[in-house]
């Protein structure tokens, strides 16, 4: 009858911890509808591997090295990813892009703020990456670069992505006048064919991988993604990407990340000085697209309302659903949502850009 | 804990480049973009 409760000595305050930890993750995923394809596997995952001589967490290294030690898991989610995507707001309003640009701001001040702070370069830059607002980003560059911190850099990256809601508005108010929140702006769209829908996808990779090769990956799954949507041969390969695809290895990663979550390994200083860097980088990814329409704003004859410019995060669809409740809020008649999602997707692609050319940049020194 | 100054200077140049870079690229793409459009405007559907 010991035998049964011998393992209880095992037991360590930071265990229980990480199950308040686990349980929290849950409880969003359930009662707040945060991420919950994310956040509940990697809540249940980090119960499961913070238990004494867990019988688990060997299964969930094997998957850990399987899928997520060499890339595969991320980037097949971005198959997926890129099959949902519709390029066709940004393909009509190309400049769009420029927001996507711009709002990528707050990765490279994150990571110049991560280096001020004393993280290492290669933790620095995998810090920085949240701010791509793109949880298979994240992960590829924090695994790419050898980061010690990739649990809490997925966390926070995940748990951001799912409170823009909360924490965009707040930082558009900060830098925006109620005026300027209320600029209208009219949607013509323009005609586009569907050769260059199915070009698109094509050239942006051959693009990225010209100028960015570490990009390349990242951008070409997410493309490849978008060229079986696109390509109008491959519906149900388009619709297992979107679905089947995408959720099995949602399911698989959210589990296998939290092998990452050990209480040793966790519940340390740094990942706090994480979690305030990745806000850090998602409040200046939002000023940096603010800004840059507000400079556009000072040359341009249509004024730009400068809340598209902070669609220009990542984290689609949520960026773009919100900016245009804003501007609705503001104005019932200002309908902005084509402009933001133009904008959003815009992110989506600078964001796998930006992870490309910080690996690109950094991968050699460390 | 201490400030990482040098680390802080050297990572500027990182911001400066990588941001620029980034923007590069997007104008690399819109010009394809644009260059796609013109090429097959009006060929088949609307957006």
């Amino acid at each position: 009858m010991t035998g049964l409760f011998q393992n209880l000595a095992g037991l360590t305050w930071q265990m229980i911890v990480m199950w308040a930890i686990g349980g929290a993750m849950i409880w969003l995923a359930i009662c707040k509808g945060m991420e919950p394809t994310l956040l509940l596997p990697m809540g249940f995952g980090c119960i499961l591997c913070n238990l004494p001589d867990s019988g688990a967490t060997e299964v969930l290294e094997t998957l850990f090295r399987a899928g997520i030690a060499n890339e595969l898991f991320p980037l097949l989610l971005f198959i997926g990813i890129g099959a949902m995507i519709d390029f066709g707001p940004l393909l009509a309003d190309p400049k769009l892009l420029l927001f996507g640009a711009a709002a990528q701001f707050g990765i490279f001040f994150t990571l110049s703020m991560a280096s001020l702070l004393g993280f290492e370069l290669r933790d620095a830059a995998s810090i920085a990456i949240i701010g791509a607002a793109d949880g298979p980003t994240s992960i590829f560059v924090a695994n790419a670069l050898g980061s010690r911190y990739t649990a809490a850099i997925i966390v926070a990256a995940y748990s951001y992505m799912a409170l823009v809601p909360i924490v965009q508005p707040a930082c558009i108010r900060l830098v925006t006048t109620k005026r300027e929140r209320m600029i209208r702006m009219t949607y013509t769209p323009g005609q586009i064919s569907r050769t260059t829908r199915i070009l698109f996808p094509i050239v942006v990779t051959i693009i990225a991988g010209l100028v960015a090769p570490q990009s390349v990956a990242l951008v070409g799954f997410l493309m490849f993604g978008n060229l079986l949507r696109e390509c109008g041969v491959l519906r149900a390969l388009s619709e297992c990407a979107q679905n089947v695809l995408a959720n099995l290895i949602s399911l698989l990663l959210g589990l296998t990340v939290a092998v990452r979550m050990q209480a040793e390994s966790f519940l340390v200083p740094e990942t706090l000085m994480i979690l305030a860097l990745g806000l850090v980088a998602f409040v200046f990814d939002t000023f940096g697209g603010v800004f840059f329409a507000k400079l556009i704003n000072l040359f341009a004859k249509k004024k730009i309302n400068p809340m598209v410019g902070a669609a220009g995060i990542s984290a689609f669809p949520m960026s773009s659903r919100v900016i245009a409740q804003m501007a609705k809020d503001e104005d019932p008649y200002n309908f902005i949502l084509m402009q933001a999602a133009g904008a959003n997707v815009a992110g989506q692609v600078a964001s796998v850009v930006a992870g490309g050319l910080i690996l690109s940049m950094i991968a050699p020194l460390v | 804990m201490q400030f990482d100054i040098p680390a802080f200077v050297r990572s500027l140049r990182f911001l400066a480049e990588g941001w620029l870079s980034v923007f590069l690229v997007m104008a690399v793409i819109i010009a394809a973009v644009r260059l796609l459009n013109r090429l097959t405007r009006g060929r088949d559907e609307k957006a």
